[in-house]
Formats: structure tokens, sequence, C-alpha cells
């Protein structure tokens, strides 16, 4: 996934929406602020929910992560490759390393987030 | 790396043999099927080769009695062996739980007064000592909260804590059913209060903080912030974890707070980092007393008894009276030095990391330039430019003899290094330290590998952690 398509959560989760899916992970800024990934808690399918409210959770060497949805919904799918892999959360935070997708409760919600650009710079202010 | 006692080769062997009685008959006191066929799986050394063997690893242990040991917000300070001697007294190590109270008064009265003790220096009106360390502090504490709320009938499901809290914080929250909810740091690197009356409301049952905060910084709106908390009808629990900067100065029952847990083993003299066990007495004001752990300890004209007649208690924490080898070392200090000593071991602290902080500021990033309290957060960043991260500085001074301060916590300051010299150091260690420090800068810049490269001196080089944490092995054998 190219980081210029998608938009970023000033928590620093990326989001690739098409139509009402999308698939979430963290940026690369993320990953390598958290340094090396050990443990990656997936949400449960079915599970919904909240924009800006912590729905997992991502354990490095340094410390844990909550991450936060950076949409509404319902998860639909999750990265199973991570419970053996985690450290493709490191080595392909766009690609390989996605933590799950979701169906859409109000793609409105889209519009708050920032673009790449825009990310671009906010990421070193935010947290 | 040294071998385990199990790989050891005994230099005469066949010539350690368990000892045998003839006169023994094992098979006439164990069933013949119990009996083992095979020998003992235990090493075949001498007496000397133990003790010699064991004396070496511990003198590879890396501890205060060794060195320097600056970990931010642990309180690694010196503990006078003076209190580990009267903890010692058979009079007091020989006592069996299951004697009858009326032989064991005076070790109840060492109880009792240090209940008094903490009492006075934090301004609660009650205390019990049985949570056995600070986690069961803070989860005695957040049952409290729970019972206190449940009393009022009233389903209150949010617990505060800041942003920078210590883990434990939002880990009790949680194990006590409670939904956890960040408070932002200003910029300033105190509790956001506008943040936080957004956020109080009538779903609010506690607001857990420490007080200086993580940051080392003193929260100067802190009668605002436990005002806010009580008029949304929520209690404010506070966390001991940085006591050793307020002793005799301030107490967290002045600043309002409802509920109080001390750490024995940072603040007043026990042992700690892996030479527990710890203690973490929890207090409270006299309304939230129904509540505290039973039994309590209760004076009567016969003398103190234990009451197990509590009906509000939230229940037993922990076994016996607790952790009595800590309280005994706790008591002694806290009477050898009185009030005024006690004041000056704040006093001290906070110089110690004011001192050390304003030698580093010109080195390292200072994200909170105001004056600290008894520990500091630096950054460092300015070197992360060069490839130097903070694990690399820590790691650079185990080769220099001391031991690294916390790094990558509180979580808001990025590459953060946190240093608690604790008042027991003298100035030439601090010194000492802050040559290190700034010797590792220069290094930094200069020459980044070299400190990337560290420890080089240690018995045990850079750890793999990334290995240890995806595929540990914990076993020593296959």
């Amino acid at each position: 996934m190219e980081p210029n398509k998608l938009k970023f959560a000033e928590t620093h989760e990326w989001i690739a929406a098409e139509g009402q899916t999308a698939r979430v992970g963290v940026s690369d800024h993320a990953q390598r602020e958290m340094s090396d990934v050990v443990f990656v808690e997936l949400p449960a399918a079915g599970k919904d929910v909240k924009q800006k409210e912590s729905c997992m959770v991502v354990e490095s060497v340094k410390a844990a992560f909550d991450v936060y949805a950076p949409v509404s919904g319902k998860i639909t799918r999750v990265n199973e490759k991570l419970k053996n892999e985690p450290q493709l959360v490191n080595q392909s935070p766009y690609e390989d390393g996605w933590l799950f997708e979701v169906e859409l409760s109000d793609p409105s919600e889209l519009g708050a987030l920032m673009d790449a650009e825009a990310y671009e710079k906010a990421k070193t202010t935010a947290h | 790396m040294s071998e385990v006692i199990f790989e050891k080769k005994s230099r005469n062997p066949g010539e350690h043999v368990s000892p045998t009685d003839p006169l023994f008959k094992l098979s006439a006191a164990i069933p013949e099927k119990h009996l083992r066929r095979s020998p003992l799986g235990i090493p075949e050394l001498s007496e000397l080769e133990v003790v010699r063997h064991f004396t070496r690893l511990s003198q590879k242990n890396f501890c205060v009695d060794t060195n320097f040991y600056p970990l931010g917000s642990c309180t690694m300070k010196y503990n006078p062996r003076v209190n580990d001697q009267v903890a010692a007294w058979p009079f007091y190590a020989r006592i069996h739980p299951y004697q009858e109270e009326r032989h064991v008064q005076g070790m109840l009265q060492v109880i009792h007064e240090l209940e008094e003790d903490l009492c006075r220096i934090t301004g609660m009106d009650a205390f019990s000592l049985q949570p056995a360390a600070g986690a069961q502090g803070e989860f005695a504490g957040l049952l409290i909260v729970k019972a206190y709320h449940d009393l009022k009938g009233q389903k209150r499901t949010k617990v505060f804590v800041p942003d920078s809290a210590h883990g434990t914080n939002p880990a009790s929250a949680a194990l006590c059913g409670y939904e956890v909810v960040q408070i932002k740091t200003d910029a300033a690197g105190r509790v956001d209060v506008a943040d936080l009356k957004t956020k109080a409301k009538k779903d609010t049952a506690c607001f857990m903080m420490t007080n200086p905060n993580t940051l080392g910084l003193f929260e100067n709106n802190i009668r605002e912030i436990t005002r806010i908390v009580h008029d949304a009808g929520g209690l404010v629990y506070y966390d001991g974890a940085n006591l050793n900067a307020l002793l005799g100065i301030s107490r967290p029952g002045d600043m309002d707070f409802d509920i109080v847990h001390v750490n024995l083993h940072k603040t007043f003299a026990v042992p700690h980092g892996s030479g527990g066990p710890g203690s973490g007495p929890v207090g409270v004001r006299a309304e939230l007393e129904k509540f505290l752990p039973q039994p309590r300890l209760k004076r009567t004209e016969e003398g103190f008894v234990w009451d197990y007649d509590r009906p509000y208690s939230i229940g037993r924490l922990r076994s016996f009276y607790g952790n009595v080898g800590a309280y005994l070392r706790s008591y002694c200090y806290i009477r050898a030095l009185g009030s005024a000593g006690l004041k000056r071991v704040s006093e001290f602290a906070v110089l110690a990391a004011n001192y050390l902080k304003a030698r580093l500021k010109n080195h390292y990033e200072m994200p909170h330039d105001s004056h600290c309290m008894h520990e500091f957060v630096c950054s460092a960043r300015a070197q992360k430019a060069k490839g130097v991260k903070a694990l690399d500085i820590a790691k650079r001074l185990l080769d220099e003899g001391i031991h690294a301060p916390t790094v990558y916590f509180p979580l808001i300051v990025e590459e953060a290094l946190m240093v608690e010299p604790t008042e027991t150091e003298s100035k030439q260690t601090l010194d000492e330290f802050a040559d290190a420090m700034i010797r590792i800068a220069e290094q930094a810049d200069r020459d980044p590998a070299s400190v990337q490269a560290a420890p080089v001196s240690t018995p045990v080089g850079r750890i793999d952690e990334v290995k240890a944490a995806r595929t540990p092995n914990l076993r020593w054998q296959d």
C-alpha cells in the first residue's frame, strides 16, 4: 500500500478505506518509535470498535502500546500471521504488517483523519 | 557466562557421597515401591566448591551495595544495616503467626505504632499494613473505591490515570473491573486541568495519581485537581511511589487525597530489587476506614487483638500479619530519623536530583526545564540524531560502573532517561555520574559506534532482548 494513498490518525494508525470496509495498521514512524515488536494482541473478529478508543495492544521490547481505532465499526478480519510473526509490523508496516479490517459504521469519520503529507508534518508532535 | 551449579564438575569426583547411617534402614520407614532407584540429581561437589561457586556469583551482582543505582521511580537508596539487624533479632524473627496474641504484644505494638507513624507522615486517618507490596496496595485501594461507591449505590465505571502514570495504575484499575481513561499532561509537564474538567463526570470512580508525578514534577494544581474529582463524586488515590520527595514537607492528606499507599521498600529502608519482600501499606481518611482489609489491629484494655468483625471490609489480602520483617525495618528507620531527619531525607533527595539536572542540562535535552523534585527525566533525542539511543547510553553507563537509569519511561517523553539519585549518595558520586553522562554524550557525538557497542566490560554483553521476548527459553536445559 502506498503511504501517500492512506489516511492517518494523530495516534499513528493508518487506514486504507474501500467503500464500506477498511484495512488498518500502524505507521512506519510508529513502528520505529515502538522498536522491535514482540507480541500483538489482536481484537476478536466481530468486535465493535469506536473511533479514538483503544481496541488492541502492540507490545515491543520497550513497552505495551494501545492501538486506537481510526474509525468506528465492526472488526471483520484480523491479520492472523502476526500471532507467529509479530516482527511483520516492523518489517512491513504498510503491507504484511497490517492489523485488522473493519466495516465502517460512519464513513464520514474518515474526514477527520490526516493525509500522508499532513501526518508527516504532525507526527513528531503527536503522541 | 558462569556455569550453573549442575554443570560444575568436582575436582575430587567420587569422594562426596551422601551420608548414610547403617542404623537407619530407609526401607523400614518407606514402602519399597516408593524408594528411589536412581541416584539423586544433585551435583557432586564439596562444600568448599559450593561456597566458592555461590560467592563468585554474588560478586557479579550489581546492586546498591556495590554501585550507584539511579534507577528512576524506584528509589534505590542505601538501607541502613542496623534495621536489618533489628529485624533479625530472634524474639521478632522466631515469632510464629499462630502464637496467641497475648504472647506477641511487642510485635503487635510495633505494627500499631507504625500504622500511626504512617498516618502522621501522610496525613491519613487510618492505615492497614497488610498489602504485601505496592501493586497489592493499589489493588486494595481500588477495592476500597469500589466498596465505597457500591455502598452508596452508585455505578461508576471509570478510573483516570495521567498519561505519564506508572503501568501498575491502569493494571490495578482494570483488575478491579474499571475502564481506564487517560488524562493528558500539559506543556509544563503537569496534569492538564482542562482535560480533567471535561472528563470528570458522574461515572468517575477515582483518579489515581503520583505527586510528584513521573516526570519528577510537583503537581502545583493538586488542590484544584482533587476538588474537581470530589465535585464529580469520585475519590482521589495517591500512589506513594514518589513519596521520597515529600517526607516532612507536604502530605497527601493535606492535598485532599482519600486513599494512599506507601512503599516501605522504597521510602522506608526496606531492601528491594530482588532483595524483598516489599510492603505496600494502604491508608485512608476516616470515612473509608471501615473498608480497610481485615483483620484490623485493635487496642483493648487487655492489649492488642486482631478484630475480624468488620462487615464492610474488602477482606483479607495477605496471610498472617503481612511482611513483618519490612515493618520492623521501617519502624526503626522512622524512629531513628524522627520528623526532622525524615525531612532532611527528602530535602537531600530533591537537592541531589536538581544538582544532577543542572550539571546535565547543557548535554541532554530537558523536556521540562523547571526545578524537579527527587528525580528528573531527560531525553536522548539529540543523541538519537547521531544513532545513539537512550538504550545505548544506558548500556554504556554499565561500562562506567553505574547502574542504568530507567529508560523509555514515562512514555510521553521521547528517548526518556529517568534519573533518581536518592539522598544517600555523596556529591562525589553524583559528580562521577554527571562526568560519565557528559563523557557518553561526547562519545555519542564523536564516535557513536563505540556507544552502540556497549557494554563491553560486563560479564554478559548486549542481550538480545527481541529474541528473549519472541522466543523465550525459560528452562536451563531442554
